[in-house]
Protein backbone atom coordinates (compact mmCIF):
# COMPACT_ATOMS: atom_id res chain seq x y z
CA UNK A 1 0.00 0.00 0.00
CA UNK A 2 1.34 3.56 -1.02
CA UNK A 3 -0.29 6.08 0.76
CA UNK A 4 0.43 10.07 0.03
CA UNK A 5 0.47 12.65 2.83
CA UNK A 6 -0.68 15.97 1.56
CA UNK A 7 1.65 19.14 3.19
CA UNK A 8 0.05 23.00 2.79
CA UNK A 9 1.80 25.81 4.47
CA UNK A 10 0.75 25.53 7.84
CA UNK A 11 0.12 22.06 8.32
CA UNK A 12 2.25 19.90 10.99
CA UNK A 13 1.02 16.65 11.59
CA UNK A 14 2.29 14.61 8.04
CA UNK A 15 5.28 13.76 10.07
CA UNK A 16 3.06 11.99 12.78
CA UNK A 17 0.88 10.36 9.78
CA UNK A 18 4.17 9.54 7.87
CA UNK A 19 5.55 7.84 11.10
CA UNK A 20 1.79 5.86 11.91
CA UNK A 21 2.10 4.24 7.92
CA UNK A 22 5.72 3.87 7.86
CA UNK A 23 7.25 2.97 11.17
CA UNK A 24 4.18 1.20 12.62
CA UNK A 25 2.45 -0.37 9.72
CA UNK A 26 5.63 -0.95 7.60
CA UNK A 27 3.99 0.86 4.39
CA UNK A 28 5.54 2.98 1.61
CA UNK A 29 4.60 6.79 1.94
CA UNK A 30 5.25 9.36 0.22
CA UNK A 31 4.95 13.29 1.02
CA UNK A 32 3.10 15.24 -1.55
CA UNK A 33 3.31 19.00 -1.70
CA UNK A 34 0.43 21.01 -2.06
CA UNK A 35 1.50 22.65 -5.48
CA UNK A 36 1.87 18.86 -6.75
CA UNK A 37 -0.74 18.19 -9.43
CA UNK A 38 0.64 14.07 -9.32
CA UNK A 39 -0.47 11.55 -6.46
CA UNK A 40 2.34 9.68 -7.42
CA UNK A 41 0.27 6.14 -7.48
CA UNK A 42 -1.04 6.62 -4.09
CA UNK A 43 -3.62 4.00 -3.36
CA UNK A 44 -4.79 6.37 0.05
CA UNK A 45 -4.47 9.99 0.46
CA UNK A 46 -3.95 11.53 3.89
CA UNK A 47 -4.92 14.99 4.35
CA UNK A 48 -2.76 15.88 7.68
CA UNK A 49 -3.83 17.86 10.67
CA UNK A 50 -2.58 21.45 11.12
CA UNK A 51 -3.49 25.13 10.44
CA UNK A 52 -2.94 25.26 6.55
CA UNK A 53 -2.67 28.72 5.27
CA UNK A 54 -2.78 30.10 8.45
CA UNK A 55 -6.88 28.74 8.86
CA UNK A 56 -7.31 32.53 7.06
CA UNK A 57 -10.89 33.02 6.33
CA UNK A 58 -12.32 29.59 7.78
CA UNK A 59 -10.23 26.34 8.19
CA UNK A 60 -9.84 24.58 4.84
CA UNK A 61 -11.50 27.30 3.14
CA UNK A 62 -7.99 28.79 1.65
CA UNK A 63 -6.39 25.06 1.26
CA UNK A 64 -9.11 23.48 -0.89
CA UNK A 65 -7.93 25.22 -3.93
CA UNK A 66 -4.33 24.45 -3.47
CA UNK A 67 -3.39 22.56 -6.86
CA UNK A 68 -3.24 19.36 -5.39
CA UNK A 69 -7.10 19.21 -4.67
CA UNK A 70 -8.17 18.72 -7.79
CA UNK A 71 -5.88 15.67 -8.09
CA UNK A 72 -7.22 14.70 -4.32
CA UNK A 73 -11.15 15.04 -5.94
CA UNK A 74 -10.48 13.14 -8.65
CA UNK A 75 -9.14 9.74 -6.82
CA UNK A 76 -11.96 10.49 -4.57
CA UNK A 77 -14.52 10.63 -7.61
CA UNK A 78 -12.92 7.43 -8.57
CA UNK A 79 -13.49 5.55 -5.72
CA UNK A 80 -9.55 5.89 -4.13
CA UNK A 81 -9.52 6.19 -0.32
CA UNK A 82 -8.84 10.04 0.99
CA UNK A 83 -8.95 10.45 4.60
CA UNK A 84 -9.19 13.59 6.25
CA UNK A 85 -7.59 14.10 10.04
CA UNK A 86 -8.53 17.28 11.97
CA UNK A 87 -7.89 20.22 9.18
CA UNK A 88 -7.96 17.79 6.62
CA UNK A 89 -11.15 16.73 7.82
CA UNK A 90 -11.91 20.56 7.89
CA UNK A 91 -10.35 20.43 4.17
CA UNK A 92 -12.40 17.83 2.79
CA UNK A 93 -15.62 19.20 4.18
CA UNK A 94 -14.78 23.05 2.78
CA UNK A 95 -14.17 21.13 -0.74
CA UNK A 96 -16.91 19.35 -0.73
CA UNK A 97 -15.74 16.09 -0.41
CA UNK A 98 -17.52 15.61 2.59
CA UNK A 99 -20.83 16.31 3.97
CA UNK A 100 -21.38 19.20 6.93
CA UNK A 101 -19.03 21.87 8.39
CA UNK A 102 -16.70 22.14 11.35
CA UNK A 103 -17.49 26.02 13.55
CA UNK A 104 -15.84 27.18 16.41
CA UNK A 105 -15.73 25.11 19.46
CA UNK A 106 -18.48 25.80 22.04
CA UNK A 107 -15.74 26.44 24.72
CA UNK A 108 -12.08 27.40 22.73
CA UNK A 109 -9.07 25.33 22.09
CA UNK A 110 -9.03 21.68 23.53
CA UNK A 111 -6.30 19.76 23.46
CA UNK A 112 -6.83 16.45 25.53
CA UNK A 113 -7.71 12.54 25.29
CA UNK A 114 -11.08 11.97 24.23
CA UNK A 115 -12.60 8.47 23.59
CA UNK A 116 -14.84 7.84 20.31
CA UNK A 117 -17.34 4.84 19.54
CA UNK A 118 -16.79 3.09 16.29
CA UNK A 119 -20.83 3.44 14.82
CA UNK A 120 -19.98 1.15 11.50
CA UNK A 121 -17.24 -0.85 10.43
CA UNK A 122 -17.95 -0.93 6.18
CA UNK A 123 -15.54 1.77 5.55
CA UNK A 124 -11.53 1.62 4.59
CA UNK A 125 -11.02 3.29 7.97
CA UNK A 126 -13.03 1.08 10.34
CA UNK A 127 -12.81 -2.13 8.81
CA UNK A 128 -10.92 -4.25 11.30
CA UNK A 129 -12.49 -2.35 14.55
CA UNK A 130 -15.90 -3.47 15.68
CA UNK A 131 -18.90 -1.65 16.20
CA UNK A 132 -19.29 -0.01 19.75
CA UNK A 133 -15.31 -0.65 19.67
CA UNK A 134 -14.07 2.29 21.90
CA UNK A 135 -11.07 4.20 20.91
CA UNK A 136 -9.25 6.39 23.12
CA UNK A 137 -6.58 9.24 21.06
CA UNK A 138 -6.07 12.90 21.73
CA UNK A 139 -7.77 16.05 19.65
CA UNK A 140 -5.91 19.51 19.85
CA UNK A 141 -8.68 21.96 17.47
CA UNK A 142 -10.60 25.01 18.34
CA UNK A 143 -12.50 24.47 15.29
CA UNK A 144 -13.87 21.13 15.72
CA UNK A 145 -17.55 21.04 16.08
CA UNK A 146 -19.22 19.24 13.25
CA UNK A 147 -22.50 20.73 12.01
CA UNK A 148 -24.96 20.41 9.73
CA UNK A 149 -28.60 20.86 8.90
CA UNK A 150 -31.31 18.55 10.44
CA UNK A 151 -32.26 17.32 7.22
CA UNK A 152 -28.20 16.25 6.36
CA UNK A 153 -27.46 14.85 9.85
CA UNK A 154 -30.63 12.34 9.59
CA UNK A 155 -29.55 11.67 6.04
CA UNK A 156 -26.29 10.91 7.60
CA UNK A 157 -27.27 8.78 10.34
CA UNK A 158 -29.85 6.64 8.30
CA UNK A 159 -27.03 6.18 5.47
CA UNK A 160 -24.54 5.09 8.44
CA UNK A 161 -22.33 7.78 7.51
CA UNK A 162 -21.77 8.64 10.89
CA UNK A 163 -18.46 6.78 12.10
CA UNK A 164 -17.39 8.15 15.10
CA UNK A 165 -19.16 9.48 18.07
CA UNK A 166 -17.62 10.89 21.01
CA UNK A 167 -18.22 8.84 24.51
CA UNK A 168 -17.85 8.67 28.07
CA UNK A 169 -15.84 6.06 29.82
CA UNK A 170 -19.25 3.57 29.69
CA UNK A 171 -19.33 4.30 26.16
CA UNK A 172 -22.46 6.28 25.79
CA UNK A 173 -22.69 9.81 23.98
CA UNK A 174 -22.92 12.40 26.73
CA UNK A 175 -23.51 16.01 26.81
CA UNK A 176 -20.57 15.82 28.92
CA UNK A 177 -18.40 13.54 26.55
CA UNK A 178 -18.54 15.85 23.66
CA UNK A 179 -15.48 17.82 24.18
CA UNK A 180 -16.30 20.56 21.25
CA UNK A 181 -20.57 20.54 20.96
CA UNK A 182 -20.41 18.44 17.71
CA UNK A 183 -23.90 17.70 16.88
CA UNK A 184 -25.16 14.51 18.16
CA UNK A 185 -21.40 13.80 19.44
CA UNK A 186 -20.24 13.63 15.82
CA UNK A 187 -16.19 12.96 15.93
CA UNK A 188 -16.23 11.34 11.64
CA UNK A 189 -18.01 10.75 9.04
CA UNK A 190 -17.78 9.54 5.50
CA UNK A 191 -19.30 10.48 1.85
CA UNK A 192 -22.24 8.69 0.25
CA UNK A 193 -20.00 6.53 -1.38
CA UNK A 194 -17.48 5.77 1.79
CA UNK A 195 -14.24 6.12 0.51
CA UNK A 196 -13.88 9.67 1.86
CA UNK A 197 -13.02 9.57 5.55
CA UNK A 198 -12.76 12.57 8.03
CA UNK A 199 -12.49 12.82 11.56
CA UNK A 200 -11.44 15.54 14.05
CA UNK A 201 -9.23 13.15 16.63
CA UNK A 202 -5.51 11.97 15.55
CA UNK A 203 -5.64 8.30 15.70
CA UNK A 204 -1.75 9.43 14.44
CA UNK A 205 -0.80 10.41 16.75
CA UNK A 206 -2.28 6.84 18.69
CA UNK A 207 -0.45 4.74 17.26
CA UNK A 208 3.10 3.55 19.97
CA UNK A 209 1.84 3.57 23.57
CA UNK A 210 5.11 5.41 24.48
CA UNK A 211 2.79 8.36 23.30
CA UNK A 212 -0.49 7.27 25.56
CA UNK A 213 -2.33 5.10 23.07
CA UNK A 214 -1.94 2.64 20.27
CA UNK A 215 -5.97 2.72 19.61
CA UNK A 216 -5.16 4.43 16.39
CA UNK A 217 -3.28 1.74 14.93
CA UNK A 218 -6.82 -0.64 14.22
CA UNK A 219 -7.81 2.07 11.87
CA UNK A 220 -4.59 2.43 9.98
CA UNK A 221 -4.86 -1.46 9.51
CA UNK A 222 -8.12 -1.49 8.27
CA UNK A 223 -6.63 1.09 5.28
CA UNK A 224 -4.34 -2.50 4.82
CA UNK A 225 -7.17 -4.86 4.97
CA UNK A 226 -8.60 -2.08 2.09
CA UNK A 227 -5.94 -1.63 0.00
CA UNK A 228 -5.35 -5.33 -0.71
CA UNK A 229 -8.91 -6.15 -0.93
CA UNK B 1 -14.67 49.75 -15.73
CA UNK B 2 -15.21 51.83 -12.58
CA UNK B 3 -13.42 50.66 -9.29
CA UNK B 4 -15.41 49.71 -6.29
CA UNK B 5 -15.05 48.94 -2.64
CA UNK B 6 -17.93 46.35 -1.62
CA UNK B 7 -18.45 45.80 1.71
CA UNK B 8 -19.91 42.47 2.94
CA UNK B 9 -21.03 40.78 6.42
CA UNK B 10 -20.80 37.42 6.62
CA UNK B 11 -22.39 35.96 9.91
CA UNK B 12 -23.06 32.81 11.48
CA UNK B 13 -26.17 31.28 10.33
CA UNK B 14 -29.00 32.09 12.84
CA UNK B 15 -29.87 28.90 14.81
CA UNK B 16 -26.28 27.71 14.94
CA UNK B 17 -24.37 28.09 18.58
CA UNK B 18 -22.37 30.80 18.13
CA UNK B 19 -19.65 30.50 21.03
CA UNK B 20 -18.35 33.99 20.59
CA UNK B 21 -21.46 35.89 19.86
CA UNK B 22 -22.75 33.99 23.37
CA UNK B 23 -19.50 35.35 25.30
CA UNK B 24 -20.10 39.01 23.82
CA UNK B 25 -23.46 38.92 24.83
CA UNK B 26 -22.95 38.01 28.23
CA UNK B 27 -20.54 40.69 29.11
CA UNK B 28 -22.31 43.04 28.05
CA UNK B 29 -24.99 41.81 30.11
CA UNK B 30 -22.51 41.74 33.16
CA UNK B 31 -21.46 45.56 32.15
CA UNK B 32 -25.34 46.33 32.64
CA UNK B 33 -26.50 46.36 29.35
CA UNK B 34 -29.36 44.38 30.22
CA UNK B 35 -31.12 45.35 27.09
CA UNK B 36 -29.12 44.01 24.77
CA UNK B 37 -30.70 40.06 22.91
CA UNK B 38 -28.17 38.47 21.09
CA UNK B 39 -25.46 39.20 19.68
CA UNK B 40 -23.61 37.41 16.33
CA UNK B 41 -19.69 37.77 15.68
CA UNK B 42 -18.64 37.30 11.85
CA UNK B 43 -16.41 39.31 9.57
CA UNK B 44 -16.02 42.19 7.59
CA UNK B 45 -14.93 42.09 4.38
CA UNK B 46 -14.23 45.19 2.15
CA UNK B 47 -13.29 44.35 -1.40
CA UNK B 48 -11.70 46.47 -3.99
CA UNK B 49 -12.64 45.38 -7.42
CA UNK B 50 -13.23 46.98 -10.69
CA UNK B 51 -16.67 46.56 -12.75
CA UNK B 52 -18.93 48.44 -14.86
CA UNK B 53 -21.13 49.50 -12.60
CA UNK B 54 -22.22 49.33 -9.21
CA UNK B 55 -24.93 46.50 -9.77
CA UNK B 56 -22.16 44.60 -11.42
CA UNK B 57 -19.44 44.83 -8.40
CA UNK B 58 -22.31 44.02 -6.47
CA UNK B 59 -23.20 40.84 -8.11
CA UNK B 60 -19.41 39.63 -8.46
CA UNK B 61 -19.08 39.89 -4.87
CA UNK B 62 -22.16 38.42 -4.48
CA UNK B 63 -20.44 35.07 -6.35
CA UNK B 64 -17.32 35.16 -4.78
CA UNK B 65 -19.44 34.90 -1.04
CA UNK B 66 -21.24 32.01 -2.55
CA UNK B 67 -18.16 30.38 -3.95
CA UNK B 68 -15.54 31.61 -1.68
CA UNK B 69 -16.03 34.20 1.25
CA UNK B 70 -19.13 32.10 3.38
CA UNK B 71 -19.21 29.09 4.24
CA UNK B 72 -22.77 28.10 2.56
CA UNK B 73 -23.37 25.50 5.37
CA UNK B 74 -22.97 27.75 8.28
CA UNK B 75 -22.82 31.32 7.60
CA UNK B 76 -24.85 33.95 5.80
CA UNK B 77 -24.04 37.32 3.70
CA UNK B 78 -24.71 40.32 3.31
CA UNK B 79 -23.44 43.13 1.20
CA UNK B 80 -23.20 46.25 3.36
CA UNK B 81 -22.45 48.99 0.97
CA UNK B 82 -20.81 49.45 -2.78
CA UNK B 83 -19.27 52.54 -2.90
CA UNK B 84 -17.47 53.91 -6.00
CA UNK B 85 -13.70 54.75 -5.64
Amino acid sequence: MKVGIVTFPGSNCEGDAFYAVVDQLGEQAVMLWHKDHDLEGSDVIILPGGFAYGDYLRAGAIARFSPIMKEVAAHAAKGGIVLGICNGFQIACEAGLLPGALLRNDVGYRSMPVTIRVEHTNTAFTASSKVGQCLTMPIAHGEGRFAASDDVLDQLESDGQVLFRYVNAKGEPTVDANPNGAMRNIAGVCNASRNVIGLMPHPERAVDLLLGSEDGLVLFESLLVAAHA
Amino acid sequence: MTRFRVSVHIIPRRGLLDPQGKAVTDALHTLGFAAVGEVHVGRHLVIETGAKDAAAAESSVRTMCERLLANPVTEDFEIAGVVKE
